[in-house]
């Protein structure tokens, strides 16, 4: 192990050296996020980003596309309907991640207590709700030519039904109580119910099907993804992941200001 | 581009997709600039917020 | 510990004495068991068939329509701001309430459902089955519930909201409840893992549900 020696004249080893390096760039990102605590900040922050974010956005589906229909090839199984699963397998993700997203933002609401963390969860839910939609209507439209039905429970489309239903759920929760932290409270709460259950239902869904379908499913991208599926696949993942990141920050911009509003409306009914 | 025989449902998929994407953009771009006018408005009726009146209490 | 016995208590003693409610529970039971084949048809093997299905969604129904008697009153009448600012820790305070729910709303369902499994021509192992995977599995839709209850307790306007947010929670009990029951009838699973999935889901409910009520009660009325 070599001693170099340091600006200060002490000799450190490089492991030492490195681990201050990773350290300081934790606390320079953790003081990022609670420097961005203050609304003005982050709506300052959140303009630049989206001039960014809006033509990177546009750029990767633009890629994603047309590589899902001008270089992916058909299926020996599924035909063109393959390309299907280019919307149905990034939404289902894009819906999962974003409840995960969700219950990060809870625990930033209960537990640290930063300031936008219920900004960011009440953004998110109706984004993550529309995309485990377009994951359900894909799933839809997939099944129809693959097992001659609009609707079938097999074990991945009833647990993202169920989540789509949570996510319902939770919006509802928050519109039905009238004061905006205390229903910003009971949905962090709800969120981290749902993601302690999700796993749970997933697995119990999981299990309920192979009692109820012992015969061998066409399992989703056949039995493994063929490389020229891959790369279109994880292009569109990205692009949709953009798309999401694009759309939360621009609801949480807009909540922001909804706050403000209110603020400002409170005030007035105060004076007068 | 042959979609095979069931090109209606890949156009279906892709199309609502599509839809309910632009209904988000849509969704986003109209509420911020229904909050920026109705910020617009009630600052020009002269309600401040509490940050401003410091700073120009401050200044 | 005092103060907790004394909670029970009270809890049971009101429940069974106001408006009947306990039993009310076991009617609203018999009335999804009626309708049912009513919706079905009669044919006896098909009730056979599904008839833990329909015992046990019924029994899910039933103790959902009830939960919100469990915090809402006492929000109603300040005995839940008693309870929030008292000595016992507020999980045990909550815990010990749904227990008394359960008692008294959910094991009148656990005796009832032999009963009516006669009505879905059910052979005595499939009866006997669904009332031990029932007696097993309520307390788990208790203590998710009264997640949801807690949740909704300040909700005037609650509504069909309490369920719309605990059954999506409670559908793990429900298929491992349902199968473990098949499993003594149809039987290619044993009903072994069906059940012991079933009570470590209870088990984890007994613990998970009042922490979430707790905090949710918390931050929810302050």
């Amino acid at each position: 192990m070599s001693r170099e020696p340091t600006a200060l004249g002490a000799s450190e080893d490089p492991r030492s050296v490195a681990l201050r390096a990773v350290s300081s760039t934790v606390k320079t990102g953790a003081m990022g996020l609670i420097g961005l605590a203050n609304p003005s900040r982050f709506l300052a922050f959140s303009h630049r980003l989206l001039q960014v974010l809006v033509p990177v956005t546009l750029a990767a589906f633009a890629a994603g596309l047309y590589l899902a229909f001008f270089v992916a090839p058909d299926d020996y199984q599924q035909g063109a309907t393959v390309r299907i699963m280019f919307i149905h397998v990034p939404a289902a993700w894009l819906g999962m991640m974003c409840w995960a997203l969700m219950s990060i933002a809870a625990l930033g609401t209960l537990v640290w207590r930063h300031p936008l963390a219920d900004v960011a969860l009440k953004a998110a839910a109706p984004i993550g709700a529309a995309f485990t939609f377009i994951c359900l209507f894909a799933g839809s439209m997939w099944g129809r030519p693959m097992w001659g039905t609009y609707w079938v429970w097999d074990a991945r489309l009833t647990s993202v039904l169920i989540m789509f239903l949570m996510y319902l759920g939770l919006i509802a929760l928050w519109r039905a109580v009238d004061d905006p932290s205390r229903a910003g409270r009971a949905a962090a709460i709800l969120a981290l119910v749902g993601a302690v259950n999700l796993p749970i239902i997933k697995f119990s869904v999981d299990w309920w099907n192979t009692l109820h379908q012992p015969a061998s499913v066409i399992r989703l991208g056949g039995p493994t993804i063929h490389p020229a599926i891959l790369l279109p696949l994880l292009v569109m993942v990205v692009a949709f992941t953009l798309l999401f990141i694009t759309l939360h920050v621009s609801a949480m911009r807009n909540e922001i200001l909804r706050r403000r509003v209110r603020t400002l409306r409170l005030m007035q009914a105060e004076a007068a | 581009m042959d979609l095979g025989a069931h090109a209606v449902f890949i156009v279906a998929a892709y199309a609502i997709s599509t839809a309910v994407v632009a209904g988000l953009v849509v969704w986003v771009i109209a509420d911020h600039r229904a909050q920026v006018r109705t910020l617009a408005e009630l600052e020009a009726s002269g309600v401040r917020r509490r940050s401003e009146a410091s700073r120009r209490a401050a200044q | 510990m005092d103060a907790l016995a004394a909670l029970l208590v009270r809890d049971m003693r009101l429940a069974v004495r106001v408006g009947g409610g306990a039993l009310v529970g076991v009617l609203f039971f018999l009335i999804v068991v009626t309708i049912v084949p009513l919706g079905v048809g009669p044919d006896l093997a098909l009730l056979a068939r599904i008839g833990p299905a329909i015992l046990w969604i019924g029994a899910l129904l039933a103790s959902l329509l009830a939960l919100d008697r469990l915090l809402a009153a006492d929000h109603d009448d300040g005995s839940l701001d008693l309870i929030l600012t008292g000595r016992a820790p507020l999980e045990l305070a909550v815990a010990v309430k749904a227990l008394a729910h359960w008692v008294t709303t959910s094991l009148p369902l656990v005796i009832a459902a032999p009963a009516l499994g006669l009505f879905l021509n059910l052979e005595p192992g499939a009866i006997g089955a669904v009332a031990l995977t029932l007696l097993v599995g309520t307390p788990a839709l208790t203590f998710i519930g009264l997640i949801g209850a807690a949740l909704a307790v300040a909700l005037r306007r609650g509504g069909l909201l309490l369920p719309v947010l605990v059954l999506p929670l409670t559908i793990p009990i429900l298929i491992f409840g349902v199968a473990a029951s098949n499993a003594a009838i149809v039987g290619p699973v044993p009903f072994g893992p069906p059940f012991a999935i079933l009570g470590a889901l209870t088990l984890l409910s007994l613990v998970v549900g009042p922490y979430a009520a707790a905090a949710a009660l918390r931050h929810g009325l302050e």
